[in-house]
């Protein structure tokens, strides 16, 4: 991993221009990244301007939900990493129910992308939420792209963005994609989440029905005893109790103890797997 | 801690025991948890405008686009200005790319491989087989094609599209099918290969696939050019030349209008027998409306659809306008093998109202759609040996006059009824090829993938023999 010396000062990553500059659009050439992004948000939220935005691809956006049913792939280079990008699927859960939010959830899922922004419409920010919240379950390198501002100062809607972050636990950056607002920021919290120089402390969902409490925590310390580097017990263990077919298969075959950080190699592979299904 | 608790099948079945204890409830419990908390989130960051609202301009448009009274007709209204605005706008620079590419280029084509001493079958085979199709490809389709897809690529930018399955919603619904079927047609009336992928939004494999057979009565890229030449050269000549450009884009409204009609009643068939079910419940959001960004949309639809689909029409153009040319240049026993498989066809395509050259076309287009038209109108020339319009047995023309092209038909004995049963036909035959495979790829059944590629065929057999049996005995009446 890259050592802050390789960053700009302090000044200078604050300056969107300095930012803008320091963006390499790279298209489809994904040769040697460093680290996958994924991009996740509800239907029409504008995740393939944001796409489009960061690797000068035209992938064709759509004021529509359900524009993107498969997953489309580029890259960038910023603050000399190259980071490769996987734009989602929008979907309003990751309980895959249907074909794109089962796409969508296993890519966070098995794909282990190094950050995954979730794009959130800034004007149904409750709604919105509620896919961040499971996002946050399975991960905490996660950004959240607060998109769709102008139209929400349009409609005369403020959102406390570092109130939001706070709340969250994770990065909160407000943007406009559309208008290329808020991009350089985005970036750069991405590069520091990937990089490891911003460490997410996500917000649980809190059940209050002691039965409840009790199933979840006695399930989850019994799978962290078993898989210790497992990221997300207490996400697998909901999930169990929620008789979740896909991830008990995955138990079963041993492709949750693989779901820890493990060298690229190992997640290019993985990548290969997920695509080619 | 022992080796038994870290086995999957113990977490599985602790996992299995604990599920009786958290309660059937378990998954509302959970969802419940995560709505309060998003609710109180989203709460504490967001600050709402203060006072009254505001004059809110979508929800306003919305109340018009989507009322029971005004959804409709406003629909019908923007289709046909869309249309209208297409048909009148690509007859200039139509006849202008055709001045050049055929009548300037074609003759220094010609011109050239004399000079070089080519023989006479090579030049014929390159420049009046191969470039010439493509020629005629490019004069015809683009202009059409970069003023309607940037056309609606701005509507659909705007945020209409979402709008339009509001609308259509409850009918597919009384259909027995998806709601969301509505947003997969009308990706369809794109490109149905587009389409057909697209119904991956719908969960129900039942309804997906009722949404995927039905997806060819969305007309397609390659059609619109078809519908748009037949209407503006047959229907549009019944009237006064004012009113030619609007009733054109009618009749071309009119046909789409049937496609959906079609879309409907296939969908109730196929519910009501081999796909029966439950029809499922979903919530269509409707999107903000966006300022569309007219010069964004229109760089990227010229370069998302109307190069790709160019391109796409190109690349088959290339290769039939070859074997176009053979055909009508190898000769057994004194006739051209097109001509044997014209005159089998004919006996047929006459009792369908159509022609034997049409059907040829047909099975000629297989490929794409957008080659239709040159060749009906190559293979219709050598037919009737028509002289003085084209340039010969196997030339693939553009003749750059509408009235030319009229003359030509006329020629090769159409009538009215041949002009509204190729529109029919246009509407109602087997989806491309690139469509099956997508169909094959998607539904991974064979039978289906048959199922959606002979069905239209025949139906489109029997709407064109009813309207010829039916358009005959009335004029046999009057």
């Amino acid at each position: 991993m890259t050592t802050k010396a390789n960053l700009p000062t302090e000044e200078c990553a604050t300056c969107p221009v300095h930012n803008a500059a320091a963006l390499h659009k790279l298209g489809v050439d994904m040769t040697d990244f460093d680290f996958v992004v994924a991009l996740a948000g509800n239907p029409n939220t504008g995740k393939s301007t944001v796409f489009n935005a960061l690797t000068g691809l035209r992938q064709h956006t759509g004021n529509w939900p359900g524009k993107t049913v498969t997953r489309a792939e580029g890259g960038f280079e910023y603050a000399d990493s190259k980071f490769k990008i996987v734009d989602l699927p929008g979907t309003y859960s990751l309980l895959a129910t249907s074909m794109d939010e089962e796409v969508a959830r296993d890519f966070i899922l098995f794909g282990q992308p190094d950050v995954t922004i979730v794009v959130v419409d800034a004007t149904r920010l409750e709604r919105n939420l509620n896919l961040v919240l499971q996002v946050l379950e399975i991960t905490n390198r996660v950004v959240v792209a607060l998109n769709l501002m102008d139209e929400a100062r349009r409609h005369g809607i403020q959102v406390d963005e570092r109130r939001l972050a706070r709340d969250l636990g994770v990065p909160v950056v407000p943007m406009s994609a559309r208008q290329s607002e808020g991009i350089p920021e985005l970036l750069q919290a991405v590069s520091e989440v990937a990089k490891g120089e911003t460490v997410g402390k996500p917000y649980m969902v809190k059940y209050d029905s002691p039965e409840l409490k009790k199933a979840v925590t006695q399930l989850t310390s019994k799978i962290e005893a078993a898989y210790p580097d497992l990221p997300n017990a207490r996400w697998v263990a909901l999930r169990l109790l929620d008789g979740d077919d896909r991830i008990g298969e995955a138990l079963r075959k041993g492709e949750l103890g693989d779901l820890t950080y493990g060298d690229i190699e190992a997640r290019s592979a993985q990548l290969q797997v997920i695509g080619n299904q | 801690m022992t080796t038994q608790t870290t086995s999957p099948d113990d977490i599985l079945a602790t996992a299995q025991a604990l599920r009786w204890e958290v309660g059937v409830d378990f998954h509302e419990k959970l969802m419940e948890a995560m709505y309060t908390d998003a609710a109180q989130i989203a709460d504490r960051a967001v600050i709402r405008p203060e006072g009254k609202q505001r004059f809110d301009f979508d929800r306003t448009l919305d109340r018009i686009l989507t009322s029971r009274v005004w959804g409709f007709p406003l629909m019908l209204v923007l289709l046909m200005i869309v249309f209208w605005l297409t048909i009148s706008g690509a007859n200039v620079p139509s006849a202008f790319l055709a001045n050049i590419l055929l009548d300037t280029v074609h003759p220094l084509l010609k011109e050239f491989g004399a000079m070089i001493g080519m023989p006479w079958w090579l030049s014929g085979f390159l420049f009046d087989g191969m470039y010439l199709a493509t020629a005629w490809v490019i004069s015809v389709m683009l202009p059409p094609m970069a003023i309607f897809f940037p056309l609606f690529t701005l509507l659909e930018d705007f945020g209409y599209l979402p709008r339009v399955a509001f609308n259509l919603d409850n009918m597919f619904r009384k259909a027995g099918a998806h709601g969301k079927q509505a947003l997969s047609m009308t990706m369809g009336f794109g490109c149905n290969a587009a389409g057909v992928v697209a119904t991956r939004i719908i969960d129900s494999p039942r309804e997906r696939l009722i949404a995927i057979i039905t997806n060819n009565f969305a007309l397609c890229n390659g059609r619109w050019p078809t519908q748009i030449l037949i209407a503006s050269l047959f229907v549009g000549a019944l009237v006064p030349p004012a009113l030619a450009g609007m009733v054109s884009a009618m009749a071309v409204v009119g046909i789409a209008l049937l496609g959906v009609f079609l879309t409907f009643l296939t969908s109730r068939f196929l519910s009501k027998t081999w796909l029966k079910g439950e029809v499922s419940t979903f919530s269509l959001e409707l999107p903000p409306y966006r300022p569309p960004r007219i010069w964004q949309t229109i760089y990227t639809s010229v370069i998302d659809r109307t190069l790709i689909v160019l391109w796409r029409a190109i690349t088959f153009a290339l290769p039939a306008g070859a074997v176009l040319w053979l055909a009508a240049n190898v000769t057994i026993a004194g006739s051209s093998i097109a001509e044997y498989l014209i005159n089998f066809l004919n006996p047929f395509g006459l009792l369908l109202g159509l022609n034997g050259v049409i059907l040829v076309a047909y099975i000629v287009a297989i490929p794409a759609n957008e080659i239709v038209i040159p060749t009906i109108m190559m293979l219709t020339v050598l037919v009737t040996g028509v002289s003085g319009v084209g340039e010969g047995a196997g030339v693939m023309f553009e003749l750059d006059s509408g009235a030319q092209t009229m003359a030509l038909f006329k020629a090769g004995g159409w009538t009215l009824l041949t002009a509204v049963n190729l529109m029919l036909f246009s509407l109602i035959h087997n989806p491309c090829s690139t469509t099956i495979y997508t169909i094959f790829k998607e539904t991974g059944s064979k039978k289906w993938t048959w199922i959606a590629s002979l069905a239209p065929v025949f139906m489109g057999f029997a709407v064109t023999f009813v309207v010829a049996q039916v358009w005959r005995l009335i004029q046999g009446i009057l």
